[in-house]
């Protein structure tokens, strides 16, 4: 249990997506103009890498990490079908990614207009695809410990965009140098933002 | 020359006022990250470049045959198919950058900039003019991650390629390597002063 909350931890400060890993910036960039809109994509990632990464796991565990096949029938443990993990992982998480907006369109619509595009766009959102990639290359020892390292990638992906969207909101009202408003300041702002993320390097886990 | 104008536009646009980082803020995702050294950064470019190129190319070709409903599916299939082969010469050819890049090279697949060419130009053109204008957009993420790594490996490590450019007489009369640059934050700060400086230059990019 221990082990579970230090993971969760690590994943969302220390390591945290975007501050640490840059993965995301592309709609974390073009949503984060206001808090309310960048909270419901958050919500929508962090959903999405719930599920996502532990599916992962098992297909990669059971199915294509070297020998995994064993189970199945003899000789199994010879094959290695590793090279097929980024194919058969984006092909979950656009499954996945379908699914959930069918199911936002069915019993949220009000959330499905304000995401509009940026829903289905999840799908090729690189903090999800990077969170199945970092699950195999880590080597995690089970479901469970996948499951935490998806939630607190989820919610540091969360607080990093809602932080953002705070700071912007603001920011609109200061008198920036105009070859620098928008995106350029946004990279600064994130920039100031990832050394005060440092400071959790310090602890020890 | 054996390219028109019209074509020369579609490869050298992306280099400057199409730039997709710059300009479009594509592709922000899988580049930062291997930035603290050009090596790496050389190698994710040229990567890049083949994977828009090919992928423009082939889904052009595809264009009519595709129904738009499942198109996304298509492309990410064409285009994670091409990344695998990458990643398998890489890993054949280059594996100590293989390794240095680690998941930045599957991460290739979800490249908006890949994604957006396909979705804005090639379903919608030939694959001659398809091409040209991956290889152009490759080449605009390619220019700006080098740009960034070399002034975050110079000033951080003090070193071009793994070799050392700074003489050995500045660190005895107290020049220290800034370990700052190495770190990721600085990668951020670096490329929104590049934003900058290429707005200013450009004042019709300018955000209201």
């Amino acid at each position: 249990m221990e082990n579970l909350i230090n993971i969760f931890i690590r994943a969302t400060f220390i390591d945290n997506m975007i501050f640490a890993y840059f993965l995301g910036m592309c709609s974390y960039l073009a949503v984060s103009k206001t808090v309310k809109t960048s909270f419901g994509l958050g919500v929508a990632v962090a959903f999405v890498l719930v599920i996502t990464v532990p599916i992962n796991y098992l297909i990669n565990t059971y199915l294509l990490s070297p020998g995994a096949l064993a189970w199945l029938f003899d000789g199994g443990s010879t094959i290695d079908l590793g090279y097929l993990s980024f194919i058969v992982f984006i092909a979950v998480v656009a499954a996945v990614v379908q699914l959930l907006e069918m199911i936002v369109e069915k019993f949220a619509p009000a959330l499905y207009n304000q995401l509009g595009i940026f829903l289905p766009l999840i799908a090729v959102n690189c903090a999800i695809m990077g969170a199945s990639l970092f699950m195999q290359e880590r080597e995690y020892a089970g479901v469970a410990e996948a499951f935490s390292f998806a939630l607190g990638s989820g919610a540091g992906w969360l607080l990093a965009i809602v932080g953002i969207a705070a700071i912007r909101e603001r920011v609109t009202y200061a008198n920036i140098p105009a070859p620098l408003r928008g995106a350029g300041i946004t990279f600064i702002l994130t920039g100031l933002m990832a050394i005060s993320f440092m400071s959790f390097l310090g602890i020890s886990l | 020359m054996i390219l028109s104008s019209h074509d020369r536009r579609l490869l050298l646009g992306p280099l400057n006022k199409n730039n997709a980082i710059l300009v479009q803020i594509l592709g922000i995702c899988s580049a930062l990250a291997v930035t603290a050294k050009m090596e790496p950064a050389l190698v994710m470019g040229i990567s890049v470049t083949a994977v828009t190129a090919l992928s423009s190319v082939i889904l052009s070709l595809l264009r009519d045959a595709i129904p738009t409903r499942v198109r996304i599916i298509v492309q990410l299939v064409v285009v994670s198919a091409l990344v695998i082969i990458i990643d398998q010469l890489l890993k054949a050819f280059a594996y100590d950058v293989s390794k240095q890049l680690s998941v930045f090279v599957g991460l290739i697949i979800t490249n908006c900039i890949i994604m957006g060419r396909i979705e804005a130009f090639a379903l919608a053109n030939k694959p001659w003019p398809s091409l040209l204008d991956g290889i152009g957009n490759g080449l605009g993420y390619a220019f700006i991650l080098l740009i960034v790594a070399f002034f975050r490996e110079l000033l951080g490590s003090g070193t071009l390629f793994g070799l050392p450019v700074i003489p050995g007489a500045c660190y005895r009369w107290g020049y220290a390597n800034n370990g700052l640059m190495i770190l990721p934050p600085m990668a951020l700060i670096l490329v929104g002063i590049v934003i900058w400086i290429h707005r200013a230059r450009n004042k019709d990019l300018i955000e209201p």
